[in-house]
């Protein structure tokens, strides 16, 4: 009882200070000095229609190589914690089937949830979204895939070959840039064409869907193998 | 303008916080504790697009809201088939 009262005092502490920064908000009536300096430059730099995109890809794009890195370090250790308890291929877990709505639902929706997912990382440079959030809806398709059928076989190897693929042209870019162009992962290494089309902004839709597949290689692979570890 | 923001910035704060209390003490069934923290999730997605981080609101409702929640179904299903099992 002790430890619920704790609670309620932490959550109506957090709104409390959540309320009190609301009350204290005031809109900038311009922008501050980074935030001009990417609203004006980011097109002429990076010919990208998202400049968050653009922060995300090419500005700070050492930062999102560290995310990834985390990420990968994240899965590996998943992996390796879970890996002395996954079943041997050979014999068969038995388990209740799924109901009808579930899987005729999963086989209707898991291509248009992919389709999305490559959409998004697709189109981050144009639009809201990219790399890490088309990967988390990829992912999202193949985690309804394992709830529809639940001893379904993944391969680990088509897996970890997406991810370490899509991770060294990741880097493989990125050093391109260095012979090319200004710097590590500078995107002009490929022509910046017309804001606001598809084949745009260098080389940032080509890093945004390699990183798109390796962080849903990276979070299927974690699904995968939580579903593959046998009960104790 | 500004005031509805405020309103409706009030209304999701207060929704989120008592999606939260739901989570902790609704003790007599874990799926409404599951709904509810991905509930608090989804609202403070909604939060993120009204503060015009549309990139942050999708990060949370992929991942928050939607991975997570699915993440912790699948894995009552497994862990409440385990002790029907044995």
């Amino acid at each position: 009882m002790v430890s619920r009262f704790f609670v309620f005092l932490l959550i109506a502490g957090v709104g409390a200070i959540f309320a009190a920064l609301l009350a204290g908000y005031v809109p900038d009536h311009e922008l501050n000095l980074t935030a001009r300096y990417y609203a004006e430059n980011t097109v002429r730099d990076t010919g990208a229609a998202n400049i968050v995109a653009a922060i995300v890809v090419t500005y700070r794009g050492l930062d999102t190589l560290g995310e990834v890195t985390v990420l990968f370090l994240t899965a590996a250790i998943v992996g390796l914690v879970l890996a002395g308890s996954q079943h041997q291929g050979t014999h068969r877990r038995e388990v209740p089937v799924s109901g009808e709505l579930l899987v005729t639902g999963a086989r209707l929706l898991v291509p248009l949830i992919l389709l999305l997912g490559v959409y998004v990382f697709v189109n981050g440079h144009l639009t809201p979204g990219g790399g890490f959030q088309g990967g988390a809806i990829l992912a999202s398709a193949i985690l309804l895939l394992l709830l529809a059928d639940p001893v379904r076989e993944f391969s680990h190897r088509l897996i970890s070959a997406i991810e370490s693929t899509s991770g060294l042209i990741f880097v493989g870019i990125g050093g391109l840039g260095i012979l090319y162009a200004g710097g590590f992962l500078d995107n002009r290494i490929l022509p910046l064409g017309t804001l606001g089309e598809l084949f745009s902004a260098g080389a940032i839709p080509v890093i945004y869907s390699f990183i798109g597949l390796k962080v849903g290689a990276e979070f299927s692979s974690m699904l995968v193998d939580l579903s593959e570890t046998e009960e104790p | 303008m500004s005031h509805i923001f405020t309103y409706m910035s009030l209304l999701l704060g207060a929704a989120m916080i008592v999606a939260g209390l739901m989570s902790v003490w609704a003790k007599r069934s874990l799926p409404i504790v599951i709904l509810s923290s991905g509930l608090v999730s989804l609202l403070a997605s909604i939060q993120f697009l009204l503060l015009a981080a549309p990139d942050v609101a999708m990060t949370e409702a992929a991942i928050g809201s939607g991975l997570t929640t699915f993440l912790f179904f699948f894995v009552l299903n497994r862990v409440r088939r385990g002790t029907h099992h044995g």
